[in-house]
């Protein structure tokens, strides 16, 4: 653990009694309670988490919406100034380097916000893709301290502090201004599926603007959320964790993010992407329900019978829903929801059947 | 008087009959508990041998039987409250109790002022 990188409020989760783990080589807070209780008061209230973990790289220069819409599958020059797209960015065979946000700053600046895991990668991905844009690619990670405050509470709360007419920002959309005084990019964005803001800062004003949200938000219980409940809810809402559902091998199409893949512009990837959408593909990501409380965690085959027609991806008993949930690769004769398949759990088949995603919708304005 | 093994369990031993649990910081370690895989009554363990899963929202762990013998009775409330183990470990979250086939294997396990210093080693 002393190697492990700390965020601006590591201290603030010590003095509030976070269980810190390792997670992508940074010690973050896993859980400041229960679990579930976090989890549930993210869906019914608000909750605050520390995602200063997140990688950001800025791409500048007279080319850079041209070069980053070449470096994703969706649309970037399509974007308004204060647009934000989620895309995957893939490698030449489609497979999916990592999955990001691009915050269109300008004409010719993006803000690229990656996860912590894939922040290096990424960088070397993006700067050796240079050639031939008049672009400078810099990564400006340790610039910025990152704050998620999330759940359907938090418009209402959050605009009595902000300098910023919160209101006027639409889903995937970010202005720059300050809250509580202090200098923000805020996004309305999130990896929960309900309603909420991320807000981008100095490091040094990471604390202040933590405390304060805290303090406003304390007479309406709201506390502090770990890595822990940040997996359960974005789990329900069915957005994809780098490692679990997306690796360098899956493409964008078999992981059911189509909508994100523009086929009609160039991008990195492409040819493949194009032939699996005229050719089809053998395998796609798909939500299961688990029959009793058992949870089928990542890894674990799906079989039929003898036979083993995918894996799992993520699973969960799901805090929202009462239910032992899963996503899962699975071969295309199990694609119809109600289709029936086994998991194997602790060496025992347990039934299960393809259902609909995402599980749950919350508060989130629009889908992501 | 209750007795602790290494891994976490404990037993009460009232005559040739242990009533097996978890401890109160195993559960605590372990975080909300979603559902127990109970073991089957008439089910033969040894000492050691796994006998129950106990699956929490961040991980699938497995318990040891810390006595050999004969699974007699299940608790039955963990499958509807699983949760019990968080609130009530070493009381009403029980697990199994086990007619123990060598009494003296409880005296190698640990009374609760060495089980606490285990868990402090532990950190």
């Amino acid at each position: 653990m002393s190697d492990s990188k700390r965020t601006p409020l590591y201290g603030e989760h010590l003095r509030l009694g976070g269980k810190m783990v390792d997670f992508a080589g940074w010690d973050m807070p896993l859980q400041f309670d229960s679990i579930i209780r976090e989890h549930n008061l993210v869906r019914n209230h608000a909750g605050l988490f520390d995602v200063s973990h997140m990688g950001e790289i800025e791409v500048e220069g007279r080319d850079a919406i041209a070069f980053s819409d070449y470096l994703v599958t969706n649309s970037v020059s399509t974007l308004k100034n204060g647009g934000i797209v989620y895309s995957p960015m893939c490698n030449e065979n489609g497979g999916v380097v990592d999955d990001v946000l691009v915050y269109r700053i300008s004409n010719r600046k993006t803000l690229f916000v990656v996860n912590a895991s894939n922040k290096d990668k990424d960088f070397n991905w993006i700067d050796s893709h240079v050639k031939g844009f008049e672009v400078s690619v810099r990564d400006v990670s340790d610039s910025y301290a990152q704050i998620a405050f999330q759940g359907p509470e938090v418009e209402e709360m959050l605009s009595d502090i902000s300098q910023i007419r919160l209101n006027e920002i639409p889903f995937y959309h970010f202005a720059v201004g300050r809250v509580n005084g202090i200098k923000v990019l805020v996004s309305r964005t999130g990896y929960t599926g309900e309603d909420g803001f991320e807000l981008y800062t100095e490091p040094e004003a990471a604390i202040p603007l933590w405390r304060k949200i805290l303090e406003i938000g304390a007479e309406r219980g709201v506390r502090p959320v770990g890595l822990g409940a940040r997996d359960t809810l974005r789990f329900e809402a069915c957005y994809m964790l780098y490692g679990n559902e997306l690796n360098d091998e899956t493409t964008p199409l078999e992981a059911g993010l189509k909508w994100t893949v523009k086929l009609d512009k160039e991008f990195i990837g492409r040819d493949r992407l194009l032939a699996q959408s005229e050719n089809g593909i053998e395998y796609r990501l798909k939500g299961l329900e688990i029959e009793g409380k058992a949870i089928a965690r990542h890894g674990y085959d799906v079989v039929d019978g003898d036979s083993k027609i995918g894996w799992i991806t993520s699973g969960i008993f799901s805090p929202t829903l009462g239910k032992s949930l899963a996503i899962a690769y699975l071969k295309k004769d199990y694609w119809k929801s109600d289709s029936k398949v086994q998991i194997l759990i602790r060496d025992k088949k347990v039934s299960a059947k393809v259902v609909k995603t995402p599980f749950y919708r919350g508060s989130v304005k629009s889908k992501a | 008087m209750k007795r602790y093994s290494k891994t976490h369990e404990w037993i009460s031993l009232e005559g040739d009959v242990a009533v097996v649990g978890i401890s109160d910081h195993a559960q605590d370690h372990l975080g909300d508990v979603v559902y127990v895989d109970l073991p089957e009554p008439g089910k033969k363990v040894k000492k050691g041998d796994v006998f129950c899963s106990i699956e929490s929202v961040k991980a699938a762990s497995d318990i040891f039987s810390p006595v050999s013998g004969e699974i007699i009775e299940v608790n039955g409330e963990l499958d509807s409250a699983p949760e019990t183990i968080n609130s009530d470990a070493e009381g009403t979250g029980w697990i199994a109790k086990i007619k123990v086939s060598d009494p003296s294997e409880a005296d190698a396990l640990m009374d609760s002022e060495a089980y606490r210093k285990h868990c402090e080693e532990e950190g």
